[in-house]
């Protein structure tokens, strides 16, 4: 398994590979959520764990796989009472986080898209793309 | 008088239209594009609308919703209305405050105080 990331796991990471739509993507998210819950996370940390993984969900199967069913999409993760750690990786070309126009800017403020990225990065105590950009590492640490 | 819709339900006090969420998590994008037909037929049906929306029920968003209201917001202002938003729980008020968005709504913390200042 080739790693691009930085942010090495401590654990072994369970994988699921699901179809790339939004609904597949409920599957991974309730096996993920479920375990955070367990695992006695604070009702703020679950809440940003699950906005998180919703947006990088959907950011792979609506940009990164342009919601074409047959491709897929990787999820894996490892759930521990310190932390909580999901790679998301999609089938797509990938893309340049850093290109991403800020949506907080007056001339970006009102577009209807685009905060996603934000919002993980706000949310998640270490985000990083992979060198190709389809492939997003989101770590949650339990402050409790 | 409640009018019973698949994904709202709007009521009308002193002529201003409040809107409730039928689901407590705003997530779907089917579900928000749902929403986001029903509110904009009703801002369409009714010029210079008085648009309150409640978030009392709701306590899940995604970025998608908040796209959503950012469309319902300008349709509201092409037809000469007014859009306020209340009863947002302190976690959704704070993807309001990551995304500026609190800056570019009118945000009240009750409906009672939403409804008298319009």
């Amino acid at each position: 398994m080739s790693r691009s990331s930085s942010i090495e796991p401590d654990v072994p990471l369970q994988e699921m590979v699901v179809e790339s739509t939004l609904s597949a993507a409920k599957k991974p998210e309730a096996a993920i959520l479920s375990e955070v819950e367990r695992c006695g996370y604070s009702e703020d940390d679950i809440f940003a764990i699950k906005l998180s993984l919703e947006e990088a969900m959907t950011n792979a199967v609506r940009h990164g796989n342009r919601c074409d069913a047959s491709k897929h999409v990787t999820i894996r993760y490892a759930v521990t009472p310190e932390r909580t750690i999901i790679i998301v990786r999609d089938e797509g070309p990938g893309f340049c986080p850093d290109r991403v126009p800020d949506p907080t800017a007056p001339e970006n403020i009102e577009r209807p898209s685009g905060r996603g990225i934000m919002l993980i990065r706000a949310y998640m105590t270490h985000v990083e793309y992979s060198a190709t950009g389809n492939e997003i590492t989101m770590v949650k640490v339990n402050e409790r | 008088m409640a009018e019973p819709t698949t994904r709202v339900k709007v009521t009308r006090t002193r002529g201003i239209c409040v809107v409730e969420f039928s689901d407590r998590k705003i997530l779907d994008e089917l579900c928000i594009q749902e929403i986001q037909d029903e509110l904009m037929k009703l801002v369409d049906s009714e010029p210079k609308i008085k648009l309150l929306v409640s978030f009392g029920n709701v306590d899940h968003l995604a970025s998608a919703a908040l796209g959503m209201l950012i469309t319902l917001n300008k349709r509201v202002q092409e037809k000469g209305g007014v859009l306020k938003l209340s009863n947002i729980r302190s976690q959704i008020f704070e993807v309001f405050k990551i995304t500026r968005l609190n800056k570019l709504f009118d945000i009240h913390d009750t409906a009672e105080q939403a409804q008298a200042s319009f």
